[in-house]
């Protein structure tokens, strides 16, 4: 049944693909090619500029407020510049843009850059691909898709210029603050705009995702099968379907919100006295939210994580020119942590009034979470023991992943451990561990894609050497700025503070908060190569061959040009799974998946 | 000023650029590709990746021994003492994982670095190794959960010493009231309905349990050595109670009372002669006279720790923690409630 319905697929593509070509005798017209296109490898780069500049947002926010914890009420003419005189007068942070800054930040960050940028921009370029589809299953919807994302970012970065500023409740927005105008200017305009972004941004999350789902199971070329697919595919595969799972409860719990804002309901509000009256509001209560916030939440931190992982699957395999060690077990550890990513929301809430025996569950199902997650930093270790490391820029941003994944993901033993969070929760500590596990390794994976896959995205090569320095000044920079951010929560500093100046008991952290800065603004500049090094190899790197880096799977076996379909005859078959480097008794040290078995020769790691 | 800026940035590229362009001039007169991985790179990075090893955990130490003296000092509560011990064993067990596997990790990469000659070996997975590393953190794991469960079932079941001192932190943009319960042993009901000048807290006026409550800003004693029962209200968004020197924390959250429970050990006056006290408090003080502030002495502090509004980095309350009799004769010159409204009219 399945083959015959491959074959029936297979035609298809063949018909579509003739009717493509009838029509680049015509010259696609620009608005076709460039704006409104369907093909994936065009709505990748669109994903990937469009995070570009997100990402350069949100980064040159966080210098803003880092120049203010360490040098609290020091005069910049770099902030006046930036925020003008409304919210940066005489070059003073106010503290109000303080919290917009942190929110914004945040949302960029998770949200527009580490979902829509690394999912949209690898799903997108690398499902096809490397499953040997001509294209994603629907076009439309995926053009939708960015299109969404795009009018979502657009929303996003035009509520920095509203009167009242930006939402600036965090990026969690806990109602009330979020659900009050009265509590703080932020919730005025700027959080409708939040929440009017935030569901474009699903909805763009959940026609992308639906459209990698379907293209996963129905379009593997020939011979694909499941056991075979590049563990590229797996990862963007979960979290595909933890997206489509988890983004519609954020839209629910966004909806509930807005009525709350403008209808007079009262899901989230009870007992509420603000701006000089009593509301009517009785019975909600803000812990509802944050369940439905954090259902989606967590899973949202494996939406970010799972595709950086994936990427470095693939990365530190080709580059230690050995298969990748457990394949199986690869695939078990992302399917175990997509599973469990879906039971462990609470342990956001050990400290917010939900019950201490539903506490307890979360701290066992969040334990249970660190398994997988140790099998998989361990199989990336070996996979580079015995191997012959080829320290691409790409490669060396993987093991960066791997470095900061295991760096962060330990001080999450200590904050899923309810007992542990209670003096942590909401301390420096905790913004140390995440952006360290997720937010580091997350920016790292996606550098590793950028860089080993900008052959395929622009047929050019990126500058080896700049890419070099690009790694070791983000590298150092990075620990540099979060890892004494641990002895900051140690100290008992509560996030989100716009000073600790007003607080004794941390007067003698002001070098801790000076070295964080000085790293952040190091940093921050040193992604000046990259941006430099990534448009100039756009239009002026090298022209690449077919395959750089001697790997094995599909995308490497198309010719380098972007056509429409991808392969320009028949799509690819499939022999072998896609980790066959170095082996045994073969000329050279890869062999691509289309090349047929040999006689009695083992597929796979079943041997 | 902003102009010269851009001018710098533009100049700077345009400098780049060109740069690239010789570089790429001259190599395509060598016809080598600048992108392939030769020898000597991987020989390079292998090494520098060794190096990094090396200065980061150099780093770790480095911070280690500077900043650590800064933390919390050792916790002023009875279940406090035992989340110290808790947290010192799981931080001495996550600082093993995290040298150890960012030392195999760095040194692989120095030891297998590539050469044209080498070869990788075709290993694809090893079942014994693999369930090794599966079952050690299983176990290690199960100690964490079991150890974290037990006290934190002691640490959050209901207060219920017969002696306890009930406290309620009502907290609301950007300042905390304690109140305490008065002669009755029992607080007033609330009614947030009932909120103005005169009542900040909504008590209800209908219930005359609440006129003997004894309401309190700025400072709050509690009795050293007796179970604190601290409840939490919060008037307009979530506020969150934090005690960090008695490693306590709950939410404030509109339309609920939550709770929290603890047994101080040491008064005030004990804490600011313990020697991790002295000590960190003579940094603190070598650091405001930097910024020309005058000395201060070790405070009990309770802050606001869940984002708040504008002025949530100043949201603060001292607390004092006296002797029984201390706390006696301060409480007794408290006013109740009814006689503070009268007052105030």
């Amino acid at each position: 049944m399945a083959t015959v319905k491959n074959s029936e697929l297979e035609k298809e593509h063949l018909v579509h693909h003739d009717h493509v070509h009838d029509h680049d005798d015509h010259e696609e017209s620009f608005v076709a090619k460039y704006v409104f296109s369907m093909d994936h490898k065009m709505i990748s780069r669109q994903f990937l500029i469009t995070a570009i500049v997100m990402a350069v947002i949100a980064m040159t926010m966080s210098i803003i407020f880092r120049m203010q914890l360490a040098w609290p009420g020091e005069k910049f003419g770099f902030i006046n510049a930036m925020l003008g005189d409304k919210w940066g007068k005489d070059g003073i942070l106010d503290p109000n843009m303080y919290l917009a800054l942190v929110t914004i930040h945040g949302t960029i960050m998770v949200f527009f850059v580490l979902t829509g940028g690394l999912s949209g921009t690898f799903a997108n370029l690398l499902i096809p691909y490397q499953v040997g589809a001509r294209d994603m299953a629907s076009g439309f919807l995926n053009m939708l898709s960015y299109w969404f994302f795009f009018l979502s970012s657009v929303i996003m970065t035009a509520s920095l210029f509203i009167d009242d500023g930006p939402a600036s409740a965090g990026w969690t927005i806990y109602p009330p603050l979020s659900a009050l105008p009265e509590a703080i200017p932020g919730s005025k305009l700027g959080m409708t705009l939040w929440l009017l972004s935030m569901t474009l941004f699903v909805v763009s999350s959940l026609l992308g995702g639906i459209n990698y789902v379907v293209t996963v199971i129905n379009l593997r070329t020939k011979g694909m099968k499941m056991t075979r697919m590049p563990l590229t595919v797996w990862a963007f595969l979960i979290t595909a379907i933890l997206g489509v799972l988890s983004f519609p409860v954020l839209v629910s719990c966004v909806v509930l919100l807005l009525c709350d804002r403008s209808l007079g309901t009262s899901f989230y509000l009870s007992d509420i006295y603000i701006g000089g009256r009593p509301l009517d509001n009785v019975g909600g209560s803000p812990v509802l939210f944050e369940h439905l916030f954090w259902f989606l939440g967590h899973p949202e931190v494996y939406i970010v994580l799972l595709p950086a992982l994936g990427i470095t699957s693939e990365v530190i395999s080709t580059n230690s020119r050995k298969p990748i060690f457990g394949y199986r077990a690869m695939i078990g550890s992302m399917l175990a942590i997509g599973f469990l990513s879906f039971i462990v929301w609470g342990h956001h809430m050990f400290m917010t009034g939900m019950n201490p025996f539903l506490g307890s569950v979360f701290v066992f199902t969040t334990l249970l979470i660190a398994i997988p997650s140790a099998v998989k930093a361990f199989n990336y270790i070996t996979t580079m023991w015995k191997g012959n490391l080829q320290f691409t820029p790409a490669m060396l941003f993987s093991i960066g992943l791997v470095s900061s994944f295991i760096t962060g993901g330990v001080t999450g033993i200590i904050l899923a451990d309810s007992t542990l969070d209670i003096n942590v929760h909401d301390t420096y500590f905790v913004v140390a561990h995440f952006h360290i596990v997720m937010g580091l390794s997350a920016i790292f994976g996606m550098f590793a894609g950028v860089y080993h896959w900008f052959p395929k995205l622009f047929l050019r090569m990126m500058n080896k050497k700049l890419g070099y320095i690009h790694f070791w000044i983000t590298l150092i920079m990075a620990y540099g700025v979060f890892f004494p951010m641990h002895f900051l929560g140690l100290a008992g500093v509560p996030r989100r503070y716009y000073t600790n100046s007003n607080f004794p008991m941390f007067d003698n952290l002001v070098d801790i908060n000076e070295i964080v800065t000085i790293c952040a603004i190091i940093g921050a500049l040193g992604q000046g190569i990259f941006l430099f090094n990534f448009f100039y190899s756009i239009f002026r790197g090298e022209k690449a061959p077919q395959n750089p880096w001697n790997s094995n799977t599909l995308e490497w076996t198309t010719p380098m040009a972007n056509i429409h379909g991808n392969w320009p005859g028949k799509l690819p078959v499939v022999h072998r799974w896609a980790y066959d480097y170095s082996k045994p008794g073969k000329e050279k040290d890869f062999v691509v998946q289309t090349v047929p078995l040999e006689e009695g020769e083992q597929d796979g790691d079943s041997h | 000023m902003n102009f010269l800026v851009l001018l710098a940035i533009v100049l700077l590229i345009i400098a780049g650029h060109q740069l690239l362009r010789v570089i790429e001039l001259s190599r395509g007169l060598k016809k080598t590709k600048e992108w392939r991985v030769t020898e000597t790179d991987n020989d390079m990075m292998g090494k520098a990746m060794f190096a990094f090893m090396i200065v980061f955990f150099a780093f770790f130490f480095w911070q280690v021994n500077r900043w650590i003296d800064r933390s919390l000092p050792p916790a002023a509560s009875v279940h406090g003492e035992k989340i110290d011990a808790l947290w010192d064993a799981n931080i001495y067990l996550i600082t093993f994982v995290f040298l150890v596997t960012n030392f195999f990790l760095f040194w692989f990469a120095y030891k297998y670095r590539g050469t044209e000659k080498s070869k990788a070996s075709y290993i694809t997975h090893n079942n014994k190794l693999e369930m090794a590393w599966t079952i050690i953190p299983a176990i290690a794991l199960a100690f964490i959960v079991i150890f974290g469960l037990k006290y934190w079932n002691e640490i959050m079941t209901v207060a219920d010493k017969p002696d306890r001192v009930v406290v309620e932190l009502y907290a609301k943009q950007f300042d905390w009231t304690a109140r305490y319960p008065g002669k009755d042993g029992k607080l007033g009901e609330t009614d947030y309905r009932q909120i103005d000048g005169g009542n900040a807290v909504g008590m209800d006026t209908l219930d005359a349990q609440g006129n003997d409550d004894i309401l309190v800003k700025n400072e709050f004693h509690i009795p050293v050595g007796r179970e604190i029962e601290l409840f939490m209200r919060s008037r307009d968004v979530i506020h969150s109670a934090y005690l960090p020197h008695f490693r306590a924390q709950m939410n404030c959250v509109p339309g609920m009372i939550t709770s929290f429970k603890f047994v101080p050990t040491k008064t005030s006056a004990q804490m600011k002669k313990e020697p991790y006290v002295v000590k960190m408090m003579a940094g603190i003080n070598a650091q405001r006279a930097k910024f020309g502030k005058e000395p201060v002495e070790f405070d009990y502090l309770l802050l606001c720790n869940k984002i708040c509004g504008a002025s949530h980095y100043n949201m603060q309350m001292n607390l004092i923690v006296d002797t029984e009799a201390d706390y006696q004769a301060w409480l007794a010159k408290q006013k109740a409630f009814k006689t503070a409204v009268a007052e105030k009219k």
